[in-house]
């Protein structure tokens, strides 16, 4: 069984649709038997940093997620609370992947938020495999995480950024594969695979 | 790098694909869903569908298309269309939207846009602006184009981003239906004044078109419809061609 944490994020609707194309039928859920007991676990969202810590917390799913085994993909926000802190809200997030969260500081005329189609280079992992060569994918978000030890994608607005993360069981994208066409299809086959 | 993006405009009324010459005489072009699956397959970045249906029954109606539009297709989409509340809102974003623009409750209400960004975040709301050149000023219109506001393009663009707009879909009622390009000047000023990305809208007609909003108007994104829903331009040969002359294009 595939878990989506439910937190009051946005966008979950479009992860259980993309899962759905690929023929999983996924839970989403807040229960925390469910999320610990499932195969694969998604950890998505679009949303605020802190606000989205304060509902884990308020129902106990950041503990859950800490101390989960099976391999979790964390999108967007997700990704983001992954991390030690987040610039968002000054957020002390879940401290899975000792990395930082920052606000993009515009250098040369660049747009805040990111929209839109940007390519990922440098990837490393099962999560990449089967792609084309630096392929396209879909970023929606104003902060990003810097590049760290567990970075394991690449992508260019301003400056390098950590596209994905990859700590133990623990799997990230900054980007939306559910909105990333055939090359996100395949991330999530290639998620759904390990 | 980030790319520009090309992104097909669908009308929607009563289920079905429209699209009217400066917004009046409506053409019957297809099946929203099935339009949107090949234009994704052909390379479009984004889909807007715009409901232009005028019944009570809209809110229900809207949030059917969006989860059949969501659960058919892979890439970002936004709704638009009489949208006024936060509730309108919840819903379509429930249903799968990615975003919604607003245009006329923005102008009428214009704290509707900080209550949808505090609520669901900037990125979820692209804020919809009709604006015609009378005299020397932008002068910003509501429904469709039909009635003039004492709104001014530059400022209010501005404002919305101040209040928590992601992102501007300007839409000039002068150059639109025309298919003699993109208003290039005002667009190029908005997104020099503006930190959010910019959707152009209202005038394409040649690729030649799409090649001067994304230099000389500075776009971030270019929006049509009626040159893509007849075949006018492919998008496909139309990204080819970008690309070719230098555009950042996801090929």
């Amino acid at each position: 069984m595939v878990a989506v944490i439910n937190y009051n994020a946005g966008n979950v609707r479009s992860v259980l649709f993309a899962l759905e194309r690929l023929g999983v039928n996924a839970k989403l859920t807040a229960n925390h038997n469910e999320i610990v007991a499932a195969d694969k676990v998604i950890f998505p969202g679009v949303g605020e940093a802190s606000a989205a810590m304060t509902h884990l917390r308020e129902h106990g799913l950041d503990e859950i997620i800490k101390r989960l085994s099976q391999p979790v993909l964390a999108i967007c926000i997700g990704q983001q609370l992954l991390c030690d802190y987040s610039e968002e809200g000054n957020t002390t997030c879940l401290g899975i992947i000792p990395q930082r969260v920052k606000l993009f500081q515009p250098a040369n005329g660049e747009k805040i938020p990111q929209i839109g189609w940007n390519n990922i280079y440098s990837v490393e992992g099962e999560l990449f495999k089967s792609l084309p060569e630096d392929p396209y994918v879909y970023f929606v978000h104003s902060y990003y995480v810097e590049v760290g030890a567990y970075t394991t994608a690449l992508t260019d607005y301003v400056h390098p950024f950590s596209a994905g993360l990859r700590k133990d069981n623990f799997y990230a994208t900054q980007f939306h594969p559910e909105k990333s066409g055939k090359v996100g299809e395949q991330i999530l086959r290639n998620f759904l695979a390990l | 790098m980030l790319t520009k993006r090309i992104i097909p405009c669908l009308d929607i009324k009563d289920g079905r694909t429209v699209k009217g010459v400066n917004f009046v005489n409506l053409k019957d072009a297809g099946d929203p869903v099935e339009l949107g699956a090949l234009y994704s397959e052909q390379g479009a970045d984004e889909l807007v569908f715009l409901d232009i249906t005028a019944t009570h029954e809209r809110r229900k109606t809207l949030a059917a298309l969006a989860r059949e539009i969501a659960a058919h297709l892979n890439i970002p989409f936004t709704i638009g269309g009489g949208i006024s509340t936060v509730a309108d809102t919840e819903i379509l974003l429930e249903s799968g939207a990615d975003k919604v623009s607003i245009n006329s409750a923005a102008v009428r209400n214009p704290q509707l846009i900080e209550d949808l960004a505090k609520r669901f975040g900037s990125q979820f709301v692209v804020v919809a602006i009709d604006a015609k050149m009378i005299g020397d000023n932008w002068v910003v219109h509501l429904n469709g184009g039909r009635v003039p506001t004492d709104k001014y393009l530059f400022d209010w663009a501005k404002e919305s981003e101040n209040r928590g707009a992601g992102e501007i879909l300007f839409t000039s009622m002068n150059h639109d239906g025309t298919k003699m390009g993109f208003a290039n000047e005002a667009l190029a000023q908005i997104s020099g004044l503006l930190n959010i990305p910019i959707i152009a809208s209202g005038g394409a007609g040649s690729m030649e078109h799409f090649y001067d909003v994304f230099t000389k108007g500075k776009a971030d994104a270019a929006l049509a419809a009626s040159i893509f829903h007849f075949k006018e331009i492919e998008i496909s040969a139309l990204k080819q061609y970008l690309k070719q002359r230098q555009v950042p294009i996801r090929i």
